[in-house]
């Protein structure tokens, strides 16, 4: 049994009360080489073998390394980028199934929001023009005058802004317009792609609040995905941590940060800065080795083997960890690790030199306190 | 390390930029700082408050053309901003070194970086040949590069950007400068491989005895970091603090702000986020008050009269006119 794709099949599993349910969900991207003659030479597995499930109403995070798929995925959830293989069911209609003008009204459930507010939104274009347009474009009638001003209204924003163009705004409160044009038509669901990480510190919290806002009086569902696991601990009742391609966990959010229990998110989660001297001074940290292989030639076996502190001489090399549920921790926390139960019982050990417990000894700093007004 | 005299002494430093036609902007606006030998200082604040210019100016590589510097930047009891350009030159490099945020930007992408390397050592170590090329070899596995020697021969886009920053400490330490000078070094990193380099650098500054400025808009980083920090907003200093008196008790109505809005992985889920209202954008000029005043919670008329002055408050440097007091601590 080597390098299987993926968790049980789908009819395996209780049918979750989900909006939407992933299964199987494969995107690779074909690299091609040659001068005269073009033939693909390999692929790039950007999303290989994942399951998810988003209940309605709730809010997913999606964490992990830069490139290690988490943008394709939410887009291949979008089918903003055909997958190659596996489900993506919506509310009960397989989406992967729909063509042309089906695929065109079911997209009105769906939108997304994007990192960088700039450049989702076209700069001659007034906010009046931006907002309305998903309106026109599904044949919307009504007041869009009216419904403009109500949905600035709803993202914080003066009606004046509508007016405006994106230049004359701040970071922040692009964002926000981004955030009215993906609710403009009410979708159910609504993926975030990084929406704060270009934010500045102190206008993240505001836009944080206001998606945890919309999703109370307009009763949305969340993929927030996020390379910021603070950030995404915050606002996800669930979240996932992907891999190379693959999921390694999922969990409630509460559970994955008391008891995380894949290898790679117990080294996620001590990386994480915490902004308390107390706290840092008396963490242990797992430093990994090296970097994120690429997802054109994967690791065989575990994908996380070339990087793992925790790796056995059996099967972490040779047979692909599936995500399944363990003993003495909730149905819904899940890991993709061989030799999770060991891990947690202390039975394995992480290799010596990956671990940095805290200075025992801190230096009692600024004994001299810094140089006042000068 | 206590009562030394400082190595690097930033005294009233203001740098400003004027564009022909444009409206001057005064990027940096009266800063001071120190920093001892072997000490760790922080330098925080959001984008656009002046830190990397700050940075520029101690390091003299502010373009000559549209800036105006004023202030005093001694190190070692030199200043800096009169010192002759070759002088200058010597320093930097031999006695500051600087590492950026973008890797890319400070190596020569067609030249391997080996020879990147080396010609640091060969220049600043007067070493030659093979010695130098075996003294590159060690520094990049001391910095935590696997296989030096295939690394070597590499050029820059080779090289992943966890390691192309830590190529870069290499080639700032060949040189075992006394003061390490890091812009945002881990900000367009991962997480893990951030933990990585702070980890190294740490490892340095104890090894070396060399002092660091770390220039961050993550208090997480300052948390575990540094000895002393800086606050910085629109180009001043608003508050200054041993680490510990700055996180148990911000003072400054800024700096508690955005400790009370970055959630932290340790809090407990659904901690509310209190966001600061406005956007960094929305500045009074100092000269017509506190530039924080527009956004802040605790202004009073008088804040409108003037800048506030930086004074001694509370065992730190502080910059405003109501602080927060202890029932105010930000919640989390
Ligand atoms: N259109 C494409 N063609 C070929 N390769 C692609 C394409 N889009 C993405 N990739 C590759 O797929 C992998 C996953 O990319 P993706 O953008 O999904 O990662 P990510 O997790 O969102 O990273 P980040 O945190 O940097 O946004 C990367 O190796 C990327 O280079
Ligand atoms: N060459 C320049 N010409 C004109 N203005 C400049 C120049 N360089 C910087 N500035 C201005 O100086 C101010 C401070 O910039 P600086 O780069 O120091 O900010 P920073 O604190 O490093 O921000 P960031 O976190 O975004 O790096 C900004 O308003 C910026 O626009
Ligand atoms: S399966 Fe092996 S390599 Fe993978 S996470 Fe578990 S211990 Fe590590
Ligand atoms: S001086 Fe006034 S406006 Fe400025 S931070 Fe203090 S209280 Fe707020
Ligand atoms: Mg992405
Ligand atoms: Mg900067």
């Amino acid at each position: 049994m080597s390098d299987q794709t993926a968790a049980p099949a789908a009819e395996e599993r209780a049918p979750a009360e989900g909006l939407l349910s992933v299964r199987g969900l494969e995107v690779h991207f074909p690299i091609r080489s040659g001068i005269l003659v073009e033939r693909q030479v390999g692929s790039v597995k950007a999303v290989d073998g994942v399951d998810l499930d988003i209940p309605r109403g709730a809010t997913v995070g999606l964490v992990g390394e830069s490139g290690c798929g988490k943008s394709t995925l939410g887009r291949a959830i979008l089918r903003l980028v055909e997958p190659t293989a596996g489900t993506v069911t919506f509310d009960g209609t397989d989406l992967r199934a729909l063509g042309g003008e089906e695929l065109r009204r079911m997209r009105r459930q769906l939108q997304m929001v994007f990192q960088d507010p700039m450049a989702s939104l076209d700069p001659r274009q007034n906010v009046q023009s931006v907002l309305s347009e998903p309106l026109r474009a599904h044949g919307i009638g009504g007041d869009h005058r009216a419904r403009v001003r109500e949905l600035l209204d709803v993202v914080g924003l003066p009606a004046s802004a509508a007016n405006r163009y994106p230049h004359e705004f701040s970071g922040g409160q692009r964002q926000r317009i981004g955030i009215a044009r993906a609710i403009a038509l009410e979708p159910q669901l609504i993926v975030a792609d990084e929406p704060v990480s270009a934010l500045d510190v102190s206008i993240q919290a505001q836009v944080v609040n206001l998606l945890e806002e919309l999703q109370d009086r307009l009763g949305l569902t969340y993929l927030v995905i996020a390379h910021d696991l603070a950030v995404v601990r915050h606002i996800a009742d669930v979240v996932a941590v992907m891999y190379l391609g693959g999921l390694v966990e999922q969990a409630p959010s509460d559970d994955l940060y008391a008891t995380p229990l894949h290898p790679y998110t117990k080294a996620l989660m001590s990386a994480v800065p915490i902004p308390d001297p107390e706290v840092e001074d008396t963490r242990q940290r797992i430093l990994l080795q090296g970097d994120l292989p690429s997802p054109a030639d994967p690791p065989a076996g575990c994908r996380f083997h070339t990087r793992c502190p925790f790796r056995q001489q059996t099967r972490c090399a040779d047979e692909r960890p599936v995500l399944r549920t363990v003993a003495g921790h909730p149905d819904a926390h899940r890991v993709a690790c061989h030799w999770v139960e060991d891990i947690e019982a202390g039975r394995i050990r992480p290799a010596a030199g990956a671990v940095v417990e805290p200075d025992p000894d801190p230096e009692p700093d600024a004994e001299h306190a810094p140089n006042p007004a000068a | 390390m206590t009562n030394s005299e400082p190595l690097l002494d930033v005294r009233d430093l203001s740098v400003t930029f004027t564009r022909k036609g444009g409206p001057t902007v005064r990027a940096v606006d009266g800063v001071s700082f120190t920093v001892r030998p072997g000490e760790t200082v922080g330098l925080v604040g959001e984008s656009g408050s002046g830190k990397s210019v700050t940075s520029l100016a101690v390091m003299g590589l502010l373009p000559r053309r549209g800036v105006q510097v004023g202030g005093q930047v001694l190190f070692d009891g030199d200043d800096l901003l009169t010192l002759p350009r070759d002088r200058m030159r010597d320093i930097r490099g031999r006695d500051i070194a600087m590492v950026f945020q973008d890797p890319m930007s400070s190596l020569n992408p067609v030249v391997p970086i080996g020879v990147q390397v080396t010609e640091v050592l060969e220049r600043h170590q007067e070493l030659k040949g093979e010695a130098a090329r075996s003294a590159a070899a060690e520094l990049l596995s001391r910095v935590g590069i696997p296989d030096p020697n295939r690394r070597l021969k590499e050029y820059p886009h080779q090289l992943s950007g966890g390691m192309r920053q830590r190529a870069l400490i290499a080639m700032a330490l060949a040189c075992r400068p006394r003061l390490l000078i890091a812009d945002e070094p881990t900000t367009a990193l991962d997480v893990t491989i951030q933990a990585q380099i702070i980890e190294l650098l740490k490892e340095l500054v104890q090894d070396t005895g060399a002092s660091l400025v770390m220039i961050t808009h993550d208090l997480g980083i300052v948390a575990g970091l540094c000895d002393n920090v800086h606050v910085m907003y629109s180009g001043r200093v608003v508050e200054s603090a041993g680490r510990r008196e700055l996180f148990a008790q911000p003072r400054h109505p800024y700096t508690g702000g955005l400790l009370g809005s970055v959630p932290r992985l340790d809090a407990p889920r659904g901690a509310p986020l209190h966001p600061i209202p406005g956007s960094p954008t929305d500045v009074l000029r100092w000269d017509h008050g506190c530039a924080f005043a527009p956004r802040c919670q605790n202004r009073v008329d008088a804040c409108l009269d003037g800048p506030p002055p930086l004074e001694a408050y509370a065992g730190r440097s502080l910059r405003c006119l109501n602080p927060l007091t202890e029932s105010e601590e930000v919640s989390v």
